[in-house]
């Protein structure tokens, strides 16, 4: 018993800690970046009054959030109203469990990682539909009504996308689906699986609900979707959520198909090295597209998004499986051993 | 089994993509609009009223608060109703500066209706663009008039003053500095007419740089082709004018149909579109753009080159010299006349339109020989486009709603008045 609880506070709530408040930081500071990179791109100055080159600007955002009040509107269900900006930042937490930072740094070296985190993600959805719902208002329940429809289409293209790295790693587990993907730029999944990775990195856009695919939220249409009833630190939750979602999509899309940790480069030198700062560096890639997209492009219409979803993405991710299968078992390139 | 009924929503009067104060009454079928109700007149503000109440003059600020992104037209409609019941003539230097600054609104108008439509169909990166091109008219307008956008620079018999000969400069501030400065600097060296130029050169480019973010845009077309059409015997029968009309495909333009100021002095062609959707609507707005950028090049090419008058040598309307007043009696009195009771207008009614960014704008005036007009009427092509919102969304989903606000460019203040 004392061994349990010595072993549950000790080895592994340290690394709970140290993950949750590095999460919590990066999203601070990747407002901050997205606010920074987005006014870059529209010739204007971003947030520069806070602090030095307004770095301390995630901290007076937090700040006003949290001593802002939380109204809760006319009629609306009070216990489903919290509860449900909690989910939605628990499942984006949660999915961090399995993340694989570095060869054994990993919080559950599960044999499900993979599984696990399609469930912590799809998950989120119902944060979305509870709030929608728990409002009591006609926009927000629009955009839950949106979301959940979106979400729900994208997990299909998101895990047939999957599908195609577990048919390519044969194993579930994140760290082993890096290890696969051993030595070099050239052994990455990325290349036998092109499509799929496209496909997942935009479904991933349209799963955190994100511009192009913001419809959910959809601001000139109905203003904020589901989170437009909240204020104060219900809303803070669901921005942390979103962009924890972001993060993870960004981190699984490196681990899964650019080789997670390991260096692009091969030989002895010290940039041949992996390390958790390429894994870092991949992921930054990926936010940095993230606002991008923002930046540039204008929404899809909710209906063009479903047929881009079932229409496009499906068909390709369930053909390129089968290429994949038939590369695999006919071991065509270099990334089958 | 329970009976369905229809989603009812408001949208608006408070809604980020309302464009000021619209009300929006939305029967949805799902995300289908079944009926669309639009009410007007949160924004009324008795303009028509209260003309009748103050001397002629005196009303013309009000016009440039009707459509306040599309100033000195309204202006412009304002004053040619005044002259042509005075019955009197305007100087071509006069002529060829309200030809610039019409051309100059249009740019202004378009720039922030491609913004805020950029905007409403997400294109963020677009709002601020045109915003920072918009910023450069804003000084041209504060250059001649002194206001950057309820400018009051038309007068029955001319304009306000002459060009200014040196464009103001930005000085050394804290934000402002070096490289800053050089560039913010960069066209201020001459007079406001160098400016212009500079700026038309440039502009070209910058237009260039908007269609590329939006022209071949998968995106955008999808949000934008085949939404709202309206075949041109509806635009025609719902009094559709301006872009609205063009984009279905009819030829129709007061400069060139009944040509007013220095219209038929300087060159230009009138795009129109073919489906009469909101994507065709769009390359008309944008080809418009180019089109008053050549106007404006011409104009300024003119009136370098051609110094004169540019108000009506005609004490009853126009105030005379300072420097006369001082020693001439007669002009003493005409001043103290003109300012304290205006002027007053022969009996009888005009109609006078212009063709304002948005569309004909009119100005119907009836004068009873006093110095107030007796009745003043404004026809708004807002108003017009804004009452066919209904057949214009039916069947379209939510998000093209907002896609027909944006491309019917409508701006409260003249709608309601």
């Amino acid at each position: 018993m004392i061994e349990t609880l010595n072993f549950l506070i000790f080895d592994n709530l340290i690394y709970i800690l140290a993950i949750v408040l590095g999460v919590i930081l990066t999203v601070a500071y990747l407002t901050y970046f997205e606010r920074k990179v987005i006014a870059f791109m529209h010739v204007r100055m971003g947030p520069n009054r806070v602090g030095p080159r307004g770095l301390l600007q995630p901290f007076a955002d937090v700040l006003k959030l949290l001593t802002k009040e939380i109204i809760f509107p006319k009629n609306a269900n009070k216990f489903l109203f919290l509860i449900a900006p909690i989910i939605t930042l628990a499942t984006a937490f949660a999915a961090w469990a399995v993340v694989p930072f570095q060869d054994g740094w990993v919080l559950a070296d599960i044999n499900a990682g993979l599984v696990y985190v399609l469930a912590m993600t799809s998950l989120g959805v119902y944060g979305v539909i509870i709030a929608g719902w728990a409002s009591n208002s006609k926009y927000a329940l629009l955009g839950a009504l949106r979301s959940a429809a979106q979400i729900v289409s994208y997990e299909i293209a998101m895990g047939f996308a999957l599908v195609g790295v577990l048919v390519a790693a044969g194993t579930l587990n994140l760290s082993d689906i890096v290890r696969a993907q051993e030595g070099g730029l050239i052994n990455w999944y990325v290349w036998p699986l092109l499509p799929l990775f496209v496909i997942y990195y935009i479904s991933g856009v349209a799963e955190t609900n994100r511009a192009p695919f913001d419809v959910a939220e959809g601001e000139s249409e109905i203003v904020a979707g589901f989170h437009v009833e909240y204020s104060g630190a219900a809303f803070a939750l669901f921005f942390l959520g979103e962009y924890a979602n972001m993060i993870i999509i960004s981190a699984l899309t490196a681990i899964m198909f650019l080789g997670g940790w390991y260096s692009p480069f091969t030989g002895d030198s010290w940039i041949a090295q992996p390390s958790i700062f390429w894994f870092l560096g991949k992921t930054s890639i990926f936010l940095y597209a993230f606002f991008w997209f923002r930046a540039s492009l204008p929404r899809y219409r909710y209906d063009q998004i479903m047929r881009l979803g079932w229409k496009v993405f499906i068909p390709i991710t369930i053909v390129w499986i089968m290429v994949v299968a038939v590369m695999k078992v006919y071991h065509i390139g270099p990334w089958w051993n | 089994m329970a009976e369905i009924k229809n989603y009812t929503m408001n949208f608006g009067p408070q809604h980020p993509a309302a464009h000021g104060v619209l009300r929006l009454i939305l029967e949805l079928d799902g995300e289908v609009v079944e009926h669309a109700d639009p009410h007007v007149g949160l924004l009324h503000r008795g303009t028509e009223k209260l003309a009748e109440t103050k001397p002629y003059n005196q009303s013309i600020g009000y016009m440039d608060r009707l459509d306040y992104v599309s100033m000195m037209c309204n202006e412009h409609a304002y004053v040619r109703a005044i002259e042509q019941l005075l019955g009197i003539e305007v100087p071509i230097r006069a002529q060829y500066i309200r030809t610039l600054f019409d051309e100059i609104t249009r740019v202004r108008n378009h720039l922030m209706w491609i913004g805020t439509h950029g905007l409403d169909l997400g294109a963020m990166a677009l709002f601020l663009y045109a915003f920072r091109e918009r910023e450069h008219c804003m000084d041209m307008y504060e250059a001649v008039s002194g206001a950057r956008m309820h400018a009051t620079y038309y007068r029955p018999g001319g304009v306000y003053r002459d060009l200014p000969d040196h464009m103001p400069q930005y000085a050394e501030s804290k934000w402002t500095k070096g490289k800053n400065l050089a560039s913010a600097n960069e066209w201020r060296d001459g007079s406001l007419l160098d400016f212009i130029d500079a700026f038309s050169d440039d502009f070209t480019h910058k237009i260039n740089e908007y269609r590329t973010l939006l022209q071949d845009n998968r995106i955008w077309k999808q949000r934008t082709v085949g939404i709202g059409v309206v075949s041109p015997e509806q635009a025609k029968a719902w009094g559709f004018t301006g872009p609205m009309l063009r984009g279905s495909g009819v030829a129709w333009d007061l400069r060139k149909k009944q040509t007013y100021a220095a219209y038929d002095k300087v060159d230009f062609d009138i795009p129109v579109g073919v489906n009469g959707d909101c994507y065709d609507r769009y390359l008309v707005r944008m080809e418009e753009m180019t089109q008053s950028n050549r106007i404006i090049k011409q104009c300024v090419q003119w009136l370098k080159a051609n110094p004169g008058p540019v108000m009506v040598d005609e004490y009853k309307v126009a105030p005379p010299d300072r420097e006369m007043m001082k020693e001439d009696m007669e002009s003493m009195i005409h001043h103290f006349k003109l300012f304290t009771e205006g002027y007053t207008v022969p009996a009888g009614e005009v109609y006078a339109a212009v063709e304002a960014p948005k569309g004909e704008f009119g100005v119907y005036m009836i004068s009873d020989d006093s110095n107030k007009p007796f009745r003043l009427k404004l026809r708004a092509p807002g108003f017009a486009h804004l009452s066919a919102m209904n057949d214009m969304v039916k069947g379209h989903m939510l998000a093209d709603v907002v896609a027909v606000i944006g491309t019917m460019d409508i701006v409260f203040g003249e709608i309601d008045r």
